[in-house]
């Protein structure tokens, strides 16, 4: 399933609008997933507090919206783009692919809660598609 | 049986309460048709689904639409007894329809995110871990009577 060109202009426009929130929208959806999906919680037995709005949380929300922020500038050629993120989560995180599924929906959802309007059907399967090519190029490494 | 807490049955209560079904159910089975659109593959007789505007604005989707979610009000009514009370709509699905059971998931995720986007803030993490615990019953109920 991979990108259109239309897919990826959708993409870049819609997050040129989420512009300046997209750390808050990070930090939103880390904390949705680890309270919706609690098993994500095992991958951070190592912060003080995982729950929506903590200092861990908010941080690691802006880091990863980050990551997803220069994807969007490598959206072209993603698994080569994210080789370094690759390398992270295959040797050094070894965070099970299947949970990329699961931040992905939440993110999606932190995105309907806050852009009610701009969220159309057309931008959320442009951005679902994105964010499954993402997660394909952090698994690219693992085995 | 399903053990729902005092926050999860008030708050699945409190949303199909204000919800309005004749706007939430074709939004969210039109988003379905479009997000995944191999999911048309089951409406072959719905007339014009060709792009995101006509699955939109297409008049058997949006009819469709409103009877799934009026029958998602028969698990709300019966929280205690979800799997007895979609036996035979599962046997539907299943026997006369055809359906892939994969595909509940995937309509239950565009409820989710449509409601999302109409409760805005309101919709917190405690309100969508209840309302997807719902949800994922209502999925497997509906998949229990498969073989």
């Amino acid at each position: 399933m991979s990108l259109t060109a239309k897919d990826k202009s959708l993409v870049k426009s819609f997050w040129s609008k989420v512009g300046g929130k997209a750390d808050d929208i990070g930090a939103e959806a880390l904390g949705r997933m680890l309270v919706v999906y609690p098993q994500t919680k095992t991958y951070f037995s190592h912060w003080s507090d995982t729950s929506p709005g903590s200092a861990p949380v908010r941080q690691h929300g802006k880091t990863v919206m980050g990551a997803l922020n220069q994807a969007v500038g490598k959206i072209d050629d993603l698994v080569g783009g994210l080789s370094a993120l690759s390398d992270l989560h295959a040797f050094k995180l070894r965070v099970d692919p299947g949970n990329f599924k699961i931040l992905s929906h939440n993110i999606l959802v932190a995105l309907a809660v806050n852009f009610p309007a701009d969220f159309t059907a057309e931008v959320h399967v442009a951005v679902d598609k994105f964010l499954a090519a993402v997660s394909a190029a952090l698994a690219d490494k693992y085995r | 049986m399903v053990e729902w807490s005092d926050f999860e049955r008030s708050t699945i209560q409190n949303i199909f309460a204000n919800m309005d079904y004749d706007v939430v159910g074709p939004k969210a089975l039109a988003r379905c048709l479009v997000v995944y659109p191999w999911t048309q593959r089951y409406f072959g007789n719905f007339g014009n689904l060709y792009n995101a505007a006509a699955i939109m604005g297409n008049p058997m989707v949006a009819n469709h639409g409103k009877v799934v979610l009026h029958g998602l009000d028969r698990a709300v009514k019966n929280m205690d007894n979800i799997k007895a009370t979609y036996a035979e709509l599962s046997v539907l699905h299943s026997e006369k329809l055809h359906v892939d059971p994969d595909n509940f998931r995937l309509l239950a995720d565009c409820l989710s995110i449509v409601v999302a986007a109409q409760m805005g803030t309101a919709f917190t993490a405690d309100v969508q871990a209840a309302f997807q615990k719902f949800l994922a019953v209502v999925v497997s109920s509906l998949g229990r009577q498969y073989h």
